[in-house]
C-alpha cells in the first residue's frame, strides 16, 4: 500500500501550477485541470450508496412489515440490527474479506448492514404513529388488514419512513468513503491516495459532502411530491 | 491450543494472533501484548476526544435547550455532521494542520460534538413546560432549574448522544494511523507490517471494543435514568414525535 501511494504521488502531480502543487497547497487550477480523475470514483461512490440503500430499504421494509404483524419481533430485530450498526464499518469490511473476498460485494454487505437499524426503526415509528382514528375509519369503510396497511398506514407513515431513508443516505455516503479498504474504490480511495495534498483532499472530500447533500435533497423532494397532504396541513 | 483455533480457519489464526502474537520476518514482535499498547492508544484518543466534546457540547446544549432557542442550528449541525465523512475530516486535518495526537483529537472532537449537542438540546427542550413552571413557582433560580429539574430529566437522552458519539469515535480512531497515531487501526492501515492475519485480528478487536462500549454505556444510560422516567418509558416512546433521526431516540 505504501509503495502504491508513492507511485500515485509521483505520477499524479504533473499537471497544473507546479509551485502550488509542490507545496501540497490548495490549487484551483490543478483541481480544474485534474477534475476528470474524480469522475469515476464519484460514480462508483454513487453506485455503492444507491445499491446499498436500495437493498437496505428492501430488507428493512420486509422486516418492518413482519414486525408490524408480530409485535414480539420488534425487540430482537432492533437488537440484532443495533449490533450490526455498532460494528465499525472498517472492521466489518475486514471481517467479511475471508468470506466474500475483495470487491463491491463485501462493501455493499457492510453498508447494507449499517443502514438496517436506521430505516427499520423509522418505518416502525411511522407505522406506530398512524392515528388510531384513521385506522378505525379505514376499517369502518370495510378495508381488509392488507388494504388498511397499503392504503392507510403506509401512506401516513411515509414522512417518517423517508426521513429514515435520508439519514441512511447521508450516513452511507460517509461510510462508503471507507469502502476502498474492501477493494470497492469510491471517493475515499482518492482521499487516501494523496492525503497530504490539500487540493486532492478538499476535492474528493467536498464531492462526498455534496453527494450526501444532493441525495438528502432528492429524497426530500420525492417526499414532498408523494405526500402532498403534509404541506396542506402546514399551510 | 493451536488445534482449537485451526478449526476456525483464518479467523482462528487471527484469534491466535491476538492472544499469542507473531514475530515477523524482520524480527518485529506483532500481535499479542503489542495489541494492548495499540488498544491503550486507541482508548487514550477516544477518552481525550470524548472528554473535550462533552465539556463543550453538554453545557451548550443545556443552555440552548433551557432558553429553548437554536432548534434550527442544533438540527442542522447534526445533519451536517452526518454528511461529512470521517475519512474526509481526518484527511482535512492532516492536509491543513499536519499529523499528531492533538490534531487527530481535534478532528474526533468535531465528529463527536453534533450527536451530543443535538441530543442534549432535544432532551432539555422536551422537558414539559409545566414541570419547569412548577419548579419556578417553588422559587428555584434558573441555575437550579437546569441542574435539578432539566438535567436529571434529560440525562437518559444525553447519555444516548454520548453513547452514539463514543462508538463513532472508536470506529473513526481506527483510521488515526493515517495521521501518525498508532491505534488499533495500525494493523489495518499498515498491513505490510502485520499481514492479513494481523489485519483481521485488529478488525476483530475493534469490533469487540465498539460492541463492549455500546453495551457498557447502555448500562450506564439505564442507571442514570430517573426512576420516574423508567415507569413511563413505554408511553413516552409513543409521545416523542420529534425525532431527528437516530440521536433523538435513546
Amino acid at each position: 500500500m505504501i509503495l502504491e501511494l508513492a507511485q500515485v504521488q509521483i505520477q499524479d502531480r504533473s499537471a497544473g501550477d507546479a509551485g502550488c502543487v509542490a507545496d501540497n497547497g490548495f490549487c484551483p487550477s490543478w483541481i480544474a485541470d485534474n477534475f476528470g480523475r474524480y469522475t469515476d470514483p464519484l460514480l462508483q461512490h454513487v453506485y455503492l450508496t444507491v445499491v446499498s440503500l436500495a437493498i437496505g430499504f428492501a430488507i428493512s421494509f420486509g422486516l418492518a412489515l413482519v414486525a408490524h404483524r408480530q409485535r414480539w419481533l420488534v425487540a430482537p430485530i432492533t437488537q440484532i440490527t443495533g449490533i450490526l450498526y455498532t460494528l465499525p464499518s472498517l472492521a466489518v469490511f475486514f471481517l467479511l474479506l475471508p468470506i466474500t473476498g475483495r470487491g463491491n460485494e463485501t462493501a455493499i454487505i457492510a453498508l447494507v448492514s449499517y443502514s438496517l437499524l436506521i430505516i427499520f426503526r423509522n418505518i416502525m415509528t411511522g407505522l406506530d404513529n398512524v392515528p388510531a382514528e384513521s385506522k378505525d375509519a379505514g376499517l369502518g369503510m370495510g378495508l381488509t388488514d392488507r388494504q388498511l396497511l397499503w392504503r392507510v398506514e403506509i401512506p401516513l407513515a411515509l414522512p417518517e419512513i423517508l426521513a429514515g431513508l435520508r439519514i441512511a443516505a447521508t450516513t452511507t455516503v460517509g461510510l462508503a468513503t471507507l469502502a476502498f479498504f474492501a477493494g470497492a474504490g469510491g471517493l475515499g480511495e482518492q482521499i487516501f491516495a494523496d492525503i497530504n495534498f490539500k487540493s486532492n483532499v478538499v476535492t474528493a472530500g467536498g464531492l462526498a459532502v455534496l453527494l450526501a447533500a444532493a441525495l438528502d435533497a432528492l429524497i426530500l423532494l420525492v417526499q414532498r411530491a408523494i405526500t402532498p397532504w403534509t404541506r396542506a396541513r402546514v399551510a | 491450543m493451536s488445534a482449537t483455533y485451526a478449526v476456525l480457519g483464518q479467523f482462528g489464526d487471527a484469534v491466535r494472533f491476538i492472544f499469542e502474537g507473531e514475530t515477523t520476518r524482520e524480527g518485529a514482535d506483532v500481535g499479542g501484548s503489542q495489541f494492548l499498547d495499540l488498544t491503550w492508544e486507541h482508548l487514550k484518543l477516544t477518552f481525550a476526544a470524548m472528554g473535550i466534546a462533552c465539556a463543550i457540547a453538554v453545557p451548550v446544549g443545556l443552555w440552548l435547550g433551557h432558553i429553548r432557542r437554536g432548534n434550527f442550528a442544533a438540527i442542522s449541525l447534526s445533519n451536517v455532521g452526518r454528511a461529512v465523512p470521517s475519512l474526509a475530516l481526518i484527511a482535512f486535518f492532516v492536509a491543513y494542520l499536519g499529523t499528531g495526537f492533538t490534531n487527530v483529537t481535534l478532528a474526533l472532537v468535531l465528529l463527536a460534538i453534533p450527536p451530543i449537542l443535538t441530543n442534549t438540546y432535544v432532551a432539555v427542550s422536551q422537558v414539559e413546560r409545566d414541570t419547569v413552571d412548577a419548579a419556578r413557582g417553588m422559587g428555584m433560580t434558573a441555575a437550579q432549574i437546569v441542574r435539578r429539574v432539566e438535567l436529571p430529566l434529560a440525562l437518559p437522552l444525553i447519555f444516548g448522544g454520548i453513547k452514539t458519539s463514543t462508538v463513532n469515535v472508536i470506529a473513526t480512531a481506527t483510521i488515526a494511523p493515517l495521521a501518525g497515531i498508532n491505534t488499533l487501526g495500525d494493523p489495518i492501515i499498515n498491513v505490510s507490517g502485520y499481514g492479513d492475519t494481523g489485519r483481521l485480528a485488529a478488525a476483530m478487536v475493534v469490533a469487540a471494543l465498539a460492541v463492549f462500549t455500546e453495551l457498557a454505556l447502555g448500562a450506564v444510560q439505564r442507571a442514570v435514568t430517573p426512576a420516574g422516567l423508567k415507569l413511563e418509558s413505554d408511553t413516552a416512546s409513543r409521545r416523542m414525535r420529534f425525532r431527528p433521526g437516530r440521536e433523538a431516540t435513546t
